[in-house]
């Protein structure tokens, strides 16, 4: 039995280098504890650097299927999007967790899968905030982008997720700190904050002290 | 102070950029920086700012030209590739003394290379970024702090030394994210500028911005004063941080995201009681020699880490003066050396101690 509620299908969206790829990974190891057939898709075309396709070898392990651009990490650096990404719609066997890239720019790519994942209704697309990123400070601004996010794919979303965080500076406090905000934007948009992340090693300080948190490993590599 | 918030460094540019006074920025996007472009896209029309995507490298850095002809603070990006093409406009803005800031996010070269980080637009950041005879200011960061930092430092130093001024970055330190603080107003001095061409209101004769020089003994006599500007850049402008060099047997030599690298492998050397420290330019011209060659006369050897096939071991062995050997650890074409790769070569040079 899993902490969380899922849908069949979890999309992660919001701005630039709020984290939705971390979470995507951490968020379908998790379903993968219970559910057997998982698959975490790439659909972020925007930014070549940072792709869920960096975990390649980790999702082997974990069993999860991953679905990304065949052209991702290859000398073709081309915004295309593969053909097997229909399989998300068309094979509800599976539990699929989207990583939608960042801003409007990068949510427009999932426009077309949108009307297919409405009929089926079973969703949910989930804004990840920082609230320590420069262009979202405050909620006006969270709000700004998720209006932006939502007229460029045509899907609203369903709950948010607050990832706020210094990277390697982050404490409990950082954390602790970010929970008004989280609040203020789910005022402001209607939405429930589905979970807090934070990474593993600050998990134990906070569990007792935070309402549906997360722990996230991280997979981008430190130097 | 103001509070922290989670940057990419490329983003720490643009914003530095902004808090700098800059207003205009003019570019083309090329990974791995189209985030400065992006960045300043949402910034600078609600700053009252200009964004400008040009329609080529070649277009963006001549709008560079026009803004500082203007005596505004400007700046443009591009990674490897695109610095390519705007070295032509890089040997008129030298020529006609124009302040103004260049970023390159390098990647790995030559040709349209791969995207990945790289060092190994050293030569051309330090030595030949155009024709004819010229100098630009060249500060290399190694942390999104100082991509901040050093963003602000250029603008202050181009307008100060009438030059322009290059942040060497590269495709890791552009990308990866990490917390900054940013002071509210980074534009540290005003500079009068009364060489600019604001319009003469009839209340004085013309500026003009021009680089052909057809007579040979007044060309000669520009450069010749831009030379003795250059030496007062040399003797006052020199940046650069020493680690670990006190007692130091081997002393590396390395900048950017390699210096990064070289000091994890520098703490586990240690550990292994290996002596060896290391000296970070972070101006790249002016080059710090002057400490380089005081090592020389402490150490056993150096070694010059680089993400480049072997550029920034010539200013190594220039200035020390070949007293020492200089070895090369270098890894190229998109892929960084790590501190295992770093410590082995700590560990080879340590065997064979003066020895070449």
């Amino acid at each position: 039995m899993l902490l969380f509620d899922s849908k069949r299908i979890t999309l992660l969206a919001g701005h630039y280098g709020s984290g939705k790829t971390n979470i995507a990974v951490n968020w379908a190891k998790y379903l993968r504890e219970t559910i057997d057939r998982v698959c975490v898709a790439d659909l972020d075309i925007v930014n070549p650097y940072f792709r869920t396709k960096d975990s390649a070898e980790d999702f082997r392990q974990w069993g999860i299927r991953l679905i990304s651009s065949e052209y991702a990490n290859s000398n073709v650096d081309f915004p295309a999007l593969p053909q097997e990404l229909y399989s998300i719609v068309d094979d509800k066997s599976f539990h699929a967790v989207i990583d939608v890239g960042g801003d409007d720019r990068g949510a427009f790519a999932l426009g077309r899968y949108v009307p297919r994942i409405l009929e089926e209704n079973d969703y949910e697309l989930l804004l990840v905030i920082n609230r320590y990123r420069p262009l979202t400070p405050d909620c006006e601004s969270v709000v700004g982008i998720k209006n932006e996010i939502e007229a460029a794919c045509r899907m609203k979303f369903t709950a948010i997720v607050n990832n706020s965080n210094l990277g390697r500076e982050t404490t409990a406090q950082t954390v602790l700190d970010s929970l008004p905000f989280a609040v203020e934007v789910s005022k402001a948009t209607g939405l429930p904050v589905k979970m807090t992340t934070v990474e593993d090693r600050l998990y134990s300080e906070l569990k007792d002290k935070i309402d549906g948190l997360f722990p996230l490993t991280l997979q981008s590599k430190l130097i | 102070m103001s509070e922290k918030v989670l940057m990419k460094g490329n983003e720490a540019i643009a914003e530095a950029a902004i808090r700098s006074g800059c207003r205009f920025y003019l570019g083309y996007p090329i990974t791995p920086q189209t985030e400065v472009a992006a960045y300043m896209a949402k910034r600078m029309p609600k700053i009252g700012g200009t964004f400008l995507q040009a329609e080529s490298e070649l277009s963006a850095i001549n709008m560079v030209y026009g803004v500082a002809s203007a005596g505004k603070r400007c700046m443009t990006s591009s990674s490897s590739p695109g610095i390519s093409l705007k070295c032509e406009g890089l040997s008129y803005l030298a020529a006609c003394d124009l302040p103004s800031v260049i970023v390159n996010v390098q990647r790995g070269g030559p040709g349209l290379g791969g995207i990945q980080p790289s060092q190994s637009d050293y030569f051309q950041a330090t030595k030949g970024s155009g024709h004819g005879d010229f100098r630009m200011i060249v500060l290399a960061p190694s942390s999104v702090q100082e991509m901040a930092d050093l963003t602000s430092l250029a603008f202050d130093l181009a307008d100060k030394h009438r030059m322009p001024a290059m942040i060497l970055a590269d495709g890791t330190i552009g990308q990866m994210m990490e917390p900054v603080e940013l002071a509210e107003d980074m534009h540290a001095t005003q500079y009068e500028k009364p060489w600019a061409c604001t319009g003469t209101k009839l209340e004085r004769g013309h500026n003009i911005i021009n680089s052909l020089i057809l007579k040979p003994e007044i060309l000669e006599r520009l450069n010749i004063e831009r030379y003795e500007k250059y030496k007062i850049v040399e003797s006052e402008e020199v940046r650069y941080e020493e680690y670990m060099m006190d007692d130091a047997e081997i002393c590396i030599v390395a900048f950017g995201i390699a210096s990064r690298v070289a000091k994890s492998a520098i703490m586990e050397a240690r550990k292994q009681g290996v002596k060896v420290g290391l000296i970070r330019p972070i101006t790249l011209w002016p080059f710090p020699a002057e400490p380089i060659r005081a090592a020389a006369d402490k150490v056993k050897a150096f070694i010059s880490v680089e993400l480049s096939m072997g550029q920034l071991i010539y200013d190594v062995r220039l200035a020390s003066e070949c007293k020492k050997p200089v070895h090369l650890c270098s890894r190229v074409g998109g892929m960084i050396t790590s501190p295992d790769y770093v410590l082995k070569k700590i560990l080879e040079v340590n065997e064979m101690g003066g020895a070449v």
